[in-house]
């Protein structure tokens, strides 16, 4: 086990709060840069998981002890591609959303709003 | 280049490769059906043969361009594996089809090529790469390849509903992601590998108090995808909304790779002599939160979809018992309940095409105009619900002797409460039954607003559809038909599972081979 970098471990604690806190609004664009934040923050925790900083890991070039972690920076490449075509995604269908509705926001959950329907429905009846 | 490679390699690369050759064949989209339908049946095979080959000459393991463990990317397929890689392309294979007679990939939106095929390849090779992977990582990246291409096919014909259904499930989906691969850099950063059989060695070493935070983490990030109380809230909301082959293919499949990921991880990283008293109470609330949210429902997709919740319990519940018979009853239910349901939800779409709607208010005396419909949804209906000779009975009665041989209290009580749970199963089935099936046929009355991908009240009979929906049904039949060999077959799977050095030899031994 390696000694923690203590600036990035607080910079990923900072991501993972702010993420969370922009996950638990009302518009699904705040949600979005929630979870680019999140993502960033998850990315950044397989980056410390490869240790010290060190040399580019090139094969013949560069010695083994030197070298950073490459199986930890090829992780956190694949994840990055992924969250970016996530994001895409999550963009075009707050966009459909506002194009759909006029408002990206995430509806209330199904069973509240039938139930609230039937409260109203008892106190408009006789 | 053996045929062990090109077998356990096909099921991910084959259906990616034609994903991509379907997307330039979407101009002509008949050939783009010849070609997924060529490709589903090809990977039958494939995992038939490949099934009979890992029961005879066991594990079997490719290191993808010849990098061992920690560096590359490690494809294994044992007995469990195997064994829900058939279900699923099985499976594949019917709503395939139904989708075909449905007609749904022919629809052109706002002159977007057709996605549908192309989409749903993706989607298999998600799935298939999930079962067939050896480290961590690549199961990330699976259940990324499997969700990206279920978040294009929830809102396939974005209506306003869509979308809206579509926000809350990939943005649940996407934190279970984010969690996953943060737990991942965790397993990363204490062990320094991410292969699965290499942790199984490693993760024993760890202190304790660590051991249980990765393996709790792993259960909370896999457990929202499986769809496990108090974990299941998005599952009800997002699945109803999309089209009925769809839903089918996501009720059957995608809660099933989240209970396999969490069977594979937790027997082979953190393996338990003991029950696991937190998972027994999770599946025992699990049974009974679903089922009582499918009694209380109207719309027939919604009471399907808490019931496929409730049944999320039972496979954790044989996990959680933690023997070798609780395993087998767990593997056996998995195949069980990825046939049954998948029927369950074909006939609900054909409910909503012929009639207009799924709502069991406006929903009546449907038995008296489609007695075949009627005959198709009973027999699943009755094996959910438990009742011999149906597979669903087999599934449950070597679950319910696995606790037997347990027989601590918790163990037990959670048993009567499976048992609680498959008689309020058949109650919440039987009153489906009652409402829409049974009474005056003139009491039907469509929705005012029907999906606009149904074609109300044609009474138009698509074959294709209906061919599909009996060959889901009687593939559920021919699951019970083989229930002998199957629990034979899923014995041997759960000792493979129990056996974790069997596992880690066939893996990492190969390193000498070469």
């Amino acid at each position: 086990m390696n000694a923690t970098n203590l600036a990035l471990s607080l910079v990923v604690g900072v991501l993972f709060a702010g993420g969370t806190y922009l996950l638990l609004q009302r518009s699904l664009l705040r949600v979005v840069l929630g979870f680019v934040l999140l993502g960033h923050g998850a990315n950044l925790v397989l980056l410390i998981a490869g240790g010290r900083a060190g040399d580019p890991p090139i094969a013949d070039e560069t010695s083994a002890q030197a070298a950073a972690d490459p199986l930890a920076q090829a992780m956190v490449l694949t994840a990055i591609v992924i969250t970016f075509a996530v994001t895409a995604l999550l963009l075009a269908l707050a966009h459909r959303s506002v194009a759909l509705h006029g408002d990206d926001e995430v509806q209330d959950d199904v069973e509240d709003r039938l139930i609230r329907r039937r409260e109203e429905q008892l106190e408009d009846g006789p | 280049m053996t045929a062990q490679t090109v077998l356990i390699a096909a099921p991910v690369v084959v259906p990616l490769l034609s994903a991509g050759i379907a997307l330039l064949l979407s101009p002509t989209p008949s050939a783009q059906r010849a070609l997924g339908f060529g490709v589903l049946v090809a990977l039958v095979a494939d995992a038939g043969w490949l099934i009979q080959r890992v029961d005879t000459m066991g594990t079997q393991v490719v290191h993808a361009g010849g990098y061992h463990p920690p560096l590359g990317i490690t494809l294994v397929a044992d007995r469990l594996s195997a064994l829900a890689l058939l279900t699923a392309v099985i499976v594949c294979l019917t709503v395939f089809t139904y989708a075909t007679g449905q007609g749904i990939a022919d629809r052109r939106i706002e002159n977007v090529p057709s996605v549908f095929y192309p989409t749903y390849l993706v989607l298999l090779a998600g799935i298939a790469l999930v079962f067939l992977t050896g480290d961590l990582f690549t199961m990330y990246v699976g259940f990324e390849v499997m969700l990206m291409s279920s978040y294009v096919l929830i809102t396939l014909g974005p209506t306003a509903e869509r979308v809206r259904a579509a926000m809350t499930y990939m943005v649940t989906s996407l934190t279970a992601s984010i969690l996953l691969l943060t737990t991942i850099g965790l397993v990363y950063a204490v062990t320094g590998t991410v292969n699965l059989a290499q942790l199984a060695g490693a993760i024993p070493d760890l202190d304790s108090g660590m051991r249980q935070l990765l393996g709790l983490l792993l259960l909370l990030a896999l457990g929202i995808k499986a769809g496990m109380v108090p974990l299941h809230w998005w599952l009800p909301d997002s699945y109803p909304t999309a089209p009925a082959p769809v839903t089918a293919v996501f009720a059957a499949l995608l809660t099933k790779v989240g209970v396999y990921a969490i069977i594979r991880t937790q027997s082979l990283l953190f393996p338990r002599d003991e029950p696991w008293t937190l998972l027994l109470v999770l599946a025992g609330l699990t049974m009974i939160v679903g089922v009582l949210g499918a009694l209380t429902q109207d719309n027939l997709n919604r009471v399907l979809s808490f019931a496929l919740v409730s049944h999320i319990g039972f496979m954790l519940f044989g996990l959680a018992i933690s023997s070798v018979a609780g395993l087998a009853g767990a593997t056996i239910y998995l195949v069980h309940h990825i046939t049954v349901q998948a029927s369950l939800f074909l006939v609900a779409g054909l409910l909503e095409r012929h009639h207009g709607t799924v709502s069991l208010a406006r929903l009546g005396g449907v038995a008296a105009g489609a007695p075949v419909l009627t005959i198709l949804f009973l027999l699943p209906a009755l094996s959910l619900g438990g009742i011999p000779p149906f597979a669903g009975f087999v599934a449950k009665l070597s679950l319910l002797q696995a606790a037997a041989a347990r027989a601590t209290p918790l163990v037990l009580a959670v048993a009567g409460v499976a048992l609680l749970v498959s008689l309020l199963t058949l109650a919440a089935l039987t009153r489906v039954y009652l409402k829409a099936f049974w009474g005056e046929p003139e009491h039907v009355v469509p929705d005012l607003e029907p999906d606009d991908l149904v074609e109300v009240g044609t009474g138009r009979r698509a074959r294709p559809m209906h061919v599909a929906a009996g060959t889901a049904v009687c593939v559920g039949l021919a699951v019970a038909a083989a229930a002998g060999p199957l629990s034979a077959f899923a014995q041997r799977a759960a000792e493979d599972l129990s056996d974790r050095t069997a596992y880690r030899t066939a893996v990492l031994d190969l390193r000498g081979d070469r």
